[in-house]
């Protein structure tokens, strides 16, 4: 029996509801203002602009060195990929050859951040689900990645760690030893997280056929990396335009064949073991030599420049414009996640509440880099 | 309703593995470090806020007032000053603050100073009530290690 406040609602009654900026499966200060026709999503904005720290604007007023600490606090989990992509950008424009060595250090951490951030997402992906165990699984190997790498390079999270020219810091045999020993540890620990979650019927349940974006979608939206990749489409920037030394490893792009939440789970856990193929055979062919190119100063002509490299969850672009000086005229930073929230309104029509967390975790965002 | 069963049965297969595996966690080591009861060694790479540097021969800092870590920090939280000396060849350094509040850890100073004046502290314990807590002088300190 309808109650008095369902009869003075009416049976067309609608809700709007706030989800964020501080809830948990948001992942960092996004706000999604619903609008909810009893447990179904129908309409959907997202808010951003609460991390807002305009980096952009920290890169015109500072020389180009002082932006390096900046690349970090954008993509807090793919800090390491997201300075490759800046010293990439200062080396092309000034021309600047990197040492061989250099690069292949950059390949070997560049990966490992990769992996550790692939954990952290399929961890917090499980987490939304209702999931606690496989998080502390997944933070216990990341927690091998960290430690290496902060022997390293000094730092956990926010590495600062690549310098125009090359990288601020030899490795050792230590560091190459421990790296070995991860890639053992995480080709043994696969199997488990395929048991733990993969094929874990709940995780399947409310995985499978939700959030579907088929190939015609991901393309009108724009998207890159693995939520692009889950779609069947097997764009990696590794591949298409090898920056670094990419071109010299094999390794595979893995590719979804529906589209749905589940399969840009499967990608990111392949790519795992696709990434530790290519840290294995940089290991394999590490040349001895010096990390650092001489030029220690490097002078921006005036002109424009761009450079693109596959972060963690896309394909990201730095666009400078210089001036001749050596600070930016003006950089422009095209960040994956970006993109991949777009489609968040069309995909979360008319679904489920609940649905609609598994749809939003799978995208894997992070806010601070969407904000900038 | 065959659908129905056979779900049932791979179901309960796929948590019946699952908690396999919490169980070999169960009695696998233990990896969680009991802070602050245990700490574990900070490795020596950590990149904590700067310090000066107590040069062992001379007994007091290397600085040679050259002001290219505060060019270099992008944050601006470094402040340096000296003064000419009688009898004393050079600047001699008077003041060297860091207002860590500002500072981004990112190690550009130390890699600036030509005659590595300035490293990072291996501390992490460094909660305060207070903004002005975090104002070092970094001067003060190591003459108080000397
Ligand atoms: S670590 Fe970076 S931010 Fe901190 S004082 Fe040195 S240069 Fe400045
Ligand atoms: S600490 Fe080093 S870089 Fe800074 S002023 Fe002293 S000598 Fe120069």
């Amino acid at each position: 029996m309808a109650t008095k406040l369902e009869r003075m609602a009416g049976s067309k009654h609608r809700f709007l509801l706030n989800m964020g900026p501080q809830h948990p499966s948001t992942h960092g200060v996004l706000r999604v203002v619903l609008e909810m026709d009893g447990e179904y999503a129908m309409e959907l904005d997202p808010v951003l602009g609460y991390g807002h720290r305009m980096h952009e604007k920290m890169a015109e007023v500072r020389p180009t060195s002082g932006f390096y600490p900046n690349t970090a606090r954008m993509d807090y989990l793919g800090a390491i990929l997201f300075s490759h992509g800046y010293v990439g950008l200062l080396e092309r424009m000034a021309g600047v050859e990197v040492p061989e060595r250099a690069e292949y250090i950059r390949v070997i951490t560049a990966e490992l951040n990769r992996i550790s951030s692939h954990l952290v997402g399929i961890g917090a992906y499980v987490l939304d689900l209702g999931a606690f165990t496989p998080i502390l699984y997944a933070f216990d190997d990341r927690e091998k990645i960290l430690d290496i790498l902060e022997a390293i390079t000094g730092s956990r999270l926010t590495y600062c760690y690549f310098r125009a020219g090359g990288v601020s810091r030899d490795i050792d045999d230590t560091f190459i030893r421990r790296t070995r020993e991860f890639i053992d540890r995480m080709r043994n620990r696969m199997p488990m997280y395929h048991d733990l979650v993969t094929d874990n019927i709940i995780f399947l349940k409310r995985t499978k056929e939700i959030g579907l974006i088929d190939r015609d979608m991901a393309i009108r939206y724009g998207l890159t990396g693995p939520v692009l990749r889950g779609s069947g489409i097997a764009y990696d920037v590794r591949k298409s335009e090898p920056y670094s030394i990419y071109d010299r490893f094999d390794f595979e792009i893995p590719t979804g064949e529906n589209g749905d939440s589940f399969d840009r789970y499967l990608v990111r856990m392949e790519e795992i073991v696709q990434s530790l193929r290519i840290i294995e055979q940089a290991l394999d062919a590490l040349p001895d030599g010096p990390v650092m190119a001489k030029t220690k100063k490097i002078k921006l002509p005036a002109g424009e420049c761009n450079y693109t490299v596959e972060a963690a969850r896309g394909s990201l672009s730095y666009y400078l414009v210089g001036d001749g000086s050596d600070t930016p005229y003006r950089l422009k930073i095209r960040v994956p996640s970006y993109a991949n929230l777009s489609p968040l309104p069309e995909l979360c029509r008319g679904i489920l509440l609940s649905d609609l967390v598994t749809a939003m975790g799978s995208l894997d965002l992070v806010i601070p880099e969407i904000d900038r | 309703m065959s659908g129905y069963f056979s779900d049932l049965i791979t179901g309960s297969k796929s948590l019946l593995v699952g908690l396999g595996v919490t169980l070999k966690a169960l009695v696998s080591p233990v990896v969680t470090v009991q802070y602050p009861r245990e700490k574990i060694d900070v490795s020596p790479a950590f990149r904590g806020h700067i310090d000066l540097m107590k040069d062992e021969t001379t007994g007091t800092h290397r600085c040679i007032v050259c002001l290219s870590c505060m060019k270099a920090c992008p944050c601006q939280c470094i402040t340096v000053e000296g003064e000419k000396q009688e009898g004393v060849k050079g600047k001699v350094l008077t003041l060297f603050t860091l207002d860590f509040t500002k500072c981004s850890l990112c190690g550009l100073c130390v890699e600036s100073c030509k005659p590595h004046a300035i490293d990072f502290s291996d501390e992490y314990e460094l909660a305060g009530f207070s903004r002005e807590e975090f104002f070092y002088d970094l001067l003060k300190r190591v003459k108080e290690r000397a």
